[in-house]
């Protein structure tokens, strides 16, 4: 039984990806947020739709809209989406209000959009798709469970096409209370140079992939061998899983051609994967991707974008690289540890 | 066919009592859990009657020795997931175990605390008030009370979530991924869902009246309802009981509108027909139907056509639970779910409260009063939800 990456959209704080031409020039920007850059939405919607909807619902529908284009499917079989935050600016939008009118005369347009399930249920809408339709909202674990769901799924049945993706959104009263948590830096002048620089803290971020996966394959698919994560460990035990992981599907750790890891820039967290990686992959490609993203629980569906496109184009854009093994592009395995407490592991193949 | 998976366990707190023994004798005396808003101030609190579970923060807190920092969705999702693991009697540690919470308020009791402060200084309001915001804390929480520490997940299609976290957790099952799953959901009221609800117009300023002709909106209610879902192998070596096996579910959009049914309420048909099917069972073999039932004029005109449609004349003993409990939104699909069980249990049918005058177009008449002595094989629960997301689930005697 096998789970095919047939098409994939993506917007996140860079550039869009080509299917050969990868991140051909990184942006670069001061600050301690990154944002996504967002497309002309006009060639997606019209403005009557657009007008009512919230800019991470936008980014989710363009998303799902350029996966489903790439793979050439109208309709999918079922929707499943992963987002820890949900609609941010919609849920506050409503707070504020209802504190601020002291319960009077509300609006309920935000109320309504503030639902984590609206990112899914609006693409169902637009493309009126009656099939499965399910939302994980579960921190950095919820992408993750979008892409367990969607690969049982596709066991039961694989002649569907199920859009599953990530998406998550910065807004300027999230990013002031998480500020305030003490997890970002103070001053970065320079994102790219994020991981280089040691120091406390991580970059906010935000973005969304979509993917559109089938059971069967088309002429140029990677192959989603499976997922999993891993709650609260120590560093034995994501040891353990991973090669338990890589076990399930015939592999040893070094066969595992690039290991792509979610290193944050807060270096004692680093300094950890650094030793995992050492550890169980000293002979792998290794290349990170957190400099061009930011932190965020649904990184891990940009990180799956582009190990997608690194296998397509057998290419690494260089300022990913931290080590070049010089090995084929054939087996990628994602190790992406959010905050120490949540970690996650996603295995592609080429077909 | 598939290997079966059972309920080994069952967990309920609602305005209709904190645990199993209480809730069966609120439906046998016909006790509503409706009342008056006692559990934060708000400008409704004399004109929108809602479904409280009857025991404040503080009483939840000290009862389960735990923080009570946490927020109320987490407090009782620990109260109704620790009924569960108990009821079911396994030792879970021994075994790969899961835990699936669905929520749709999560932390906002808190975090709408913090906004207050929040919103005149940025640098003031209580940031342990937020730290528990998003919707995978409330998991978190009760999955390290528990002792889970395997697979967790958190699932919000808004009133529909925790039917699909059973059914996810079953699949999980089949799927030899899990042995054990603890699934269902917990939704505390909250000030945002009371106003986003009362916005909307869709809230009765009396007690609800589930498919009455003069129905006239819902009550919004609270609480959480678990179940413990083992494989075959699991529920022998462990030498325990079923309650009953999970029969089938299914999960469509009805794709019409963001809040609203389709008149036709074709997601909510689709749900039904995809559980029977899944379960290898005609329509006529379901002893008793749960209804999601709102009370809203859009949702139960909806559901009742599709009622209609599936069964044409002859529908089976039908109810909403939702006048004993108001609406519970993320929780209620699990707290029904045990209701289901019970019903199964008890070999009895729940009684649909202040029913009176058919709706015209539909004429569906739910059942009025408690009945016991009845024959119940299968149980089908409803459960639809803002954004289309209807979903089914079917219990069967074991």
């Amino acid at each position: 039984m096998a789970t095919y990456i047939n098409g994939m959209g993506m917007i996140w704080p860079q550039q869009p990806l080509g299917k050969t031409a990868l991140l051909s020039m990184a942006v670069s920007s001061a600050g301690e947020r990154l944002t996504c850059i967002e497309p002309d939405y006009a060639q997606y919607l019209d403005v009557r739709q657009l007008r009512r909807m919230s800019r991470i619902i936008k980014i989710g529908m363009a998303c799902g809209m350029d996966a489903l284009r790439e793979a050439g499917i109208k309709i999918p079989s079922g929707i499943i989406t992963g987002t820890s935050y949900g609609c941010l600016e919609d849920t506050g939008s409503f707070l504020v209000k209802m504190i601020e009118n002291k319960e009077h005369a509300l609006n309920p347009t935000p109320f309504i959009q503030s639902t984590h399930n609206t990112i899914g249920s609006q693409l169902a809408l637009l493309l009126q798709c009656q099939g499965y339709n399910q939302t994980y909202t579960h921190g950095a674990f919820s992408f993750e469970s979008a892409l367990l769901d969607a690969i049982m799924t596709l066991n039961d049945n694989p002649n569907q096409h199920v859009l599953a993706g990530g998406a998550d959104e910065i807004t300027n009263s999230s990013h002031a209370i998480q500020k305030r948590f003490g997890i970002f830096r103070k001053t970065s002048s320079d994102n790219l140079s994020l991981l280089k620089q040691g120091g406390e803290g991580t970059l906010n971020g935000e973005g969304a992939a979509y993917f559109l996966l089938g059971g069967t394959r088309g002429s140029d698919s990677v192959s989603l061998e499976g997922v999993t994560t891993i709650y609260k460990p120590d560093a034995d035990h994501v040891r353990n899983v991973a090669s338990v992981f890589l076990k399930s599907f015939s592999l040893l750790p070094g066969d595992v051609d690039v290991v792509m890891v979610g290193k944050s820039g807060d270096t004692s967290n680093d300094l950890t994967i650094d030793n995992f990686v050492a550890g169980l992959f000293p002979t792998s490609t290794l290349c990170v991707f957190k400099h061009l993203t930011g932190e965020f629980p649904t990184a891990s569906a940009i990180a799956m974008a582009l190990a997608t496109r690194i296998i397509q184009a057998q290419h690494i854009p260089e300022i990913m690289i931290e080590k070049n093994a010089g090995r084929p592009l054939k087996t990628v395995l994602i190790y992406n540890p959010y905050f120490a407490s949540h970690h996650s592991l996603i295995l592609l193949r080429a077909c | 066919m598939e290997a079966p998976v059972h309920v080994a366990g069952i967990g309920v707190i609602s305005p209709i009592g904190a645990t199993v023994e209480e809730t069966m004798l609120s439906f046998r005396e016909s006790r509503s859990g409706i009342g008056r808003l006692s559990l934060f101030d708000s400008v409704h609190q004399d004109t929108l009657p809602v479904g409280e579970v009857k025991l404040s923060n503080e009483e939840l807190a000290a009862t389960l020795s735990t923080s009570g920092v946490f927020p109320r969705t987490a407090l009782l999702g620990i109260y109704a997931a620790r009924q569960a693991v108990k009821n079911a009697g396994i030792d879970f540690g021994r075994w790969r175990t899961g835990l699936i919470s669905a929520t749709t308020v999560g932390g906002m009791d808190r975090t709408k605390s913090f906004f207050i402060d929040f919103l005149n200084n940025e640098s003031a309001g209580r940031l342990r008030d937020v730290r528990n915001h998003e919707c995978g804390s409330t998991t978190e929480i009760i999955a390290d009370d528990l002792g889970v520490k395997g697979f967790i997940s958190t699932i919000n299609t808004a009133c529909s979530s925790s039917v699909n976290a059973i059914a996810l957790g079953t699949r999980l099952l089949r799927n030899n991924m899990l042995d054990v799953v603890i699934a269902g959901g917990a939704d505390a009221l909250s000030k945002f869902t009371l106003n986003g609800f009362n916005s909307l117009m869709i809230l009765d300023s009396q007690p609800c009246k589930p498919f009455d002709a003069r129905r006239n909106g819902l009550n919004l209610g609270e609480g959480a309802g678990f179940v413990v879902l083992v494989s075959e192998r699991v529920l022998r070596s462990e030498n325990v009981k079923s309650h009953c096996v999970v029969g089938g579910f299914a999960n469509t959009n009805d794709a019409f509108h963001q809040t609203a049914s389709s008149p036709e309420g074709r997601g909510s048909y689709g749900a039904m027909v995809g559980a029977l099917q899944m379960g290898g069972l005609d329509a006529t073999e379901i002893s008793y139907v749960n209804l999601h039932g709102t009370g809203t004029l859009n949702n139960d005109l909806s559901e009742g056509t599709a009622v209609r449609r599936l069964y044409g004349d002859h529908y089976p003993p039908l109810s909403s639970t939702k006048a004993f409990t108001g609406h519970t939104l993320g929780a209620s699909g699990g707290i029904e779910a045990v209701f289901s069980i019970l019903a199964i249990k008890h070999q009895c049918i729940l009684p649909n409260l202040r029913f009176e005058l058919p709706i015209p177009d539909i004429d569906i008449r739910p059942q009025t009063v408690f009945k016991t002595s009845m024959t119940i094989n299968h149980v089908m629960s409803n459960s639809f939800g803002f954004g289309g997301n209807c979903s089914s689930i079917i219990f069967s005697k074991g």
